[in-house]
């Protein structure tokens, strides 16, 4: 079978459309250049009213809301969770890395969490700071000027309180605190824990006359059908177009490799088209990669040619290595003050936490480096399928008859709706070389591209940050007169999820000064082939205690800018 | 009795179109703060793709339960939870058909599903020579009593089918009828619609005892202003 090679030349070619692809595709076609947009998934727009799930009761589907067929139940706006029909993965015996794709436009920026958190200046000079990991080639100075720019272009809401290692921004105001976050705040001051106003990317105010103001609905999670908040797709790609740039978007279009020249520079990409399942190339002058860290990886080590025998960028032999995730923990506290709620308000609220607590900790005093924050959630929320699940715990907790049914049933459920308030620790792993992904030679995808192989552990360090994440979830449900729910202990790792599971997976083509020593520059290109670059988590170096998006999304504008000027002056 | 099982069975047929009235959840006094974003959702859709419309398509083709099975779990679900005005109960709710519904898309439950109502049966014969449906409220009380108070220091799945059975059957009914229509306006959900938040109301961080910090309140969104176009001065502060 002959390969289609499409005989038009684009400027650049970017893989895949989330955080990384939106920003590049924004800026590269801002700046006049042709952009061809290559989506493993289906387009996606949230304002269809076909795909649309904002609004949906549960009683609009047979399963009430179940998460049978999506992970995070059936309105969580991703097309792909930690499994994705047709394209497996492996694991090394022993270790286990559970890896979420979302298969879509926009990738999981249109379901994720929008917490929007600035790295801060120590963040990127981990080495220095205790010895673990490795310092980035460039510091906070160097991306600050991206993140303003970032906050002025898609809005984020939050207050600027002066924190060292959790900088000031261009913060739309916040929402005011819902009432679980008024006992959450008051637990945590008394544990001298600070709390301050959530950090998200919805639009509490208008930021253009393009994309609307949030109304509230708390459903960000399944993609605003206004555009209230960021999803790569309605606030960097569509807003392209509509500026008249030259952006062409290929879905369902899985690539499979970098192709290159004699030279050893790229020459654009070979996909899979998942509809006739043919293989076609597109040709472009750059080739940039922002397809998740994992998969940039993937499609590195699969485009392996005379020039670059172990995959490209890869004569360093690091891609793939230094995956990590961010540690997480979580847990709940039933608060009996909070029982008997007064229903006649909607405190739905914006989509996730309206406060939050920023790393606070002393290192030294601790058994563990680097920090984590706390996400709080909670309050009188959607009933969807699994509520009012086990009503009988709750009748132990508050010394209540248990079991039987019948009218009490139905007082129960109303007494203890709203009355747990969660919390989520969402913290540094650190960035070690033995954990990684690496291509699986004996196993291929529907498409018949050789699929990754994990081998990931935690080390002792994370699991002593997750004793201490559940120690301080239990201290602050004491002081909010609560009592803390199944508390895991040493023989769970103290509730430390698998890695993967926090989806904030980075570092595996990281960036640095060094060839030897890294896989891409301070500017996202790869080493070894100038006309590559990769503007996903990949360059990451390390992890914070921040999530991840705003950093791709500031990174991905640096390296644009990049571009733009390597080319104009001839340089790629 | 007989009334009672007529009345569960005539709802059952008219269970789509809606047997009771739906009580709105209307706000007494103020009326709600409506935002100007104008959003619509078209109730033909509920936001499936391609393949999950085949998936519902495939389950709705297959049977579980049989109709002596769903009539039983029509008569055990409304004595789990009995209908109370004015919002019904699991009838209104349409739960016998989601437990069929889900006992298909979730197959594990299977076997406790179908297992259990055999028990029903079996247990409502050898006691009173009478099936569970046809039994009288109060034998049908005996045979539950039995089966409703489990040991919550034992994992279920260790426990006896019958014991796990009522457990998944009370959940399915509670969960059943509080996501449908009638039972989120029993529970008095608000939320779901568009609003404009601006905060807890006063009587109720009295009620439970909290109050806002003025600093605090003092950064958060002016609502007045929701819809000025955002502009800082270079230190970021907010102009707008």
């Amino acid at each position: 079978m002959q390969i289609k090679e499409n005989p038009e030349e684009y400027d650049v070619i970017i893989v895949g459309s989330g955080a990384g692809g939106g920003m590049a595709t924004k800026q590269l076609a801002d700046a006049g250049l042709k952009v061809a947009v290559v989506e493993a998934g289906p387009f996606f727009d949230p304002a269809d009213p076909k795909t649309m799930t904002q609004l949906k009761n549960p009683y609009d589907s047979p399963r009430r809301g179940a998460g049978t067929t999506r992970a995070f139940g059936e309105w969580d706006m991703s097309y792909g969770d930690w499994e994705v029909d047709g394209e497996p993965y492996t694991q090394a015996e022993g270790t286990n890395f559970r890896w979420w794709r979302s298969r879509m436009l926009g990738g999981r920026t249109n379901h994720w969490g929008r917490i929007s958190l600035r790295f801060g200046p120590k963040d990127f000079k981990g080495k220095t700071r205790d010895g673990h990991g490795e310092d980035w080639p460039i510091g906070y100075d160097d991306v600050k000027p991206y993140y303003d720019k970032v906050d002025k272009l898609i809005g984020v809401f939050g207050t600027n309180e002066g924190l060292e290692n959790d900088p000031d921004g261009f913060f739309l105001p916040p929402p005011k605190p819902r009432l679980h976050e008024l006992f959450y705040i008051k637990g945590a001051k008394k544990s001298g824990i600070p709390v301050i106003p959530g950090r998200l990317s919805m639009l509490t105010k208008r930021i253009n006359n393009e994309r609307g103001v949030c109304f509230y609905c708390g459903q960000c999670s399944r993609s605003c059908s206004v555009y209230a908040d960021f999803s790569a797709g309605s606030c960097l790609i569509f807003p392209a177009q509509k500026n008249g740039g030259q952006v062409k978007i290929f879905v369902n279009a899985m690539v499979r490799e970098v192709t290159t020249n004699a030279e050893g520079k790229a020459t654009g990409v070979s996909y899979i088209n998942k509809e006739d399942r043919k293989e076609y190339k597109l040709k472009a002058k750059v080739v940039v990669l922002a397809a998740s860290a994992c998969s940039s990886a993937r499609i590195l080590l699969n485009s392996k040619s005379k020039q670059h025998p172990n995959g490209l960028g890869n004569s360093s032999d690091l891609v793939g290595k230094y995956l990590h995730d961010s540690t997480g923990s979580s847990g709940m506290a039933f608060v009996p003050d909070l029982m008997d709620r007064d229903v006649s308000y909607n405190e739905d609220g914006v989509g996730g936490m309206h406060v939050y607590s920023p790393w606070w900790g002393d290192n030294k005093a601790l058994g563990f480096p680097r920090g984590y924050h706390i996400e709080v959630w909670g309050g009188m929320g959607q009933p969807n399928y699994g509520f009012g699940f086990d009503q009988d715990s709750f009748n132990k907790l508050v010394g209540q008859p248990t079991g039987g049914y019948g009218d009490k049933l139905r007082d129960d459920v109303k007494r203890y709706y709203g009355a747990i308030v969660g919390f989520g620790g969402r913290g540094e792993g650190l960035a070690v070389k033995e954990n990684y992904c690496e291509i699986d030679p004996t196993t291929v995808d529907d498409y018949g591209i050789p699929v990754l192989k994990f081998n990931y552990k935690w080390s002792d360090i994370e699991v002593r940050q997750a004793k201490h994440m559940q120690d301080t979830f239990e201290e602050i449900s004491h002081n909010m007169g609560g009592i803390y729910l199944n508390k895991p202990g040493k023989d769970k790792d103290y509730g430390l999820h698998a890695p993967g599971e926090i989806i904030h997976e980075v570092g595996t083509t990281r960036m640095g000064n060094d060839p030897k020593t890294s896989v891409t520059n301070k500017f996202n290109q790869l080493h070894d082939v100038d006309n590559v670059f990769i503007v996903d988590a990949g360059p990451f170096v390390s992890q914070a205690d921040k999530n991840c998006t705003w950093t791709i999304l500031a990174l991905s504008w640096r390296a644009s800018d990049y571009i733009i000027e390597q080319l104009k002056q001839q340089n790629l | 009795m007989m009334d009672r099982r007529k009345s569960i069975q005539t709802m059952i047929l008219g269970a789509g179109a809606s047997a009771l009235a739906f009580h709105g959840c209307k706000t007494e006094g103020d009326e709600p703060v409506l935002p100007e974003t104008a959003v619509t959702t078209d109730t033909n859709y509920y936001g499936r793709t391609p393949k999950e419309i085949e998936r519902v398509e495939k389950l709705n083709a297959e049977q579980l339960f049989n109709e002596h099975e769903m009539e039983t779990i029509a008569v055990l679900s409304t004595v789990i939870l009995p209908p109370k005005e004015p919002h019904g109960g699991p009838i209104e709710a349409d739960v016998p058909a989601f437990i069929e519904f889900i006992g298909k898309d979730m197959p594990d439950m299977q076997n406790t599903l179908l297992g259990g109502l055999m028990w029903l049966d079996h247990r409502s014969n050898s006691d009173n020579e009478i099936e569970f449906k046809e039994a009288t409220l109060e034998q049908q009380k005996q045979i539950l009593d039995t089966i409703c108070n489990h040991d919550l220091d034992i994992p279920l799945d260790e426990q006896p089918l019958e014991i796990q059975f009522f457990a998944l059957m009370r959940n399915l009914v509670v969960t059943g009828y509080y996501t449908s229509k009638v039972g989120i306006a029993d529970l008095g959900y608000k939320g779901n619609s568009p609003n404009v938040w601006d905060g807890v109301p006063d009587e109720v961080l009295k009620k439970h005892g909290v109050a806002y910090d003025p600093e605090w309140i003092a950064k958060c969104v002016d609502q007045s202003k929701r819809n000025d176009i955002a502009e800082w001065d270079e230190k970021g502060n907010l102009l707008t």
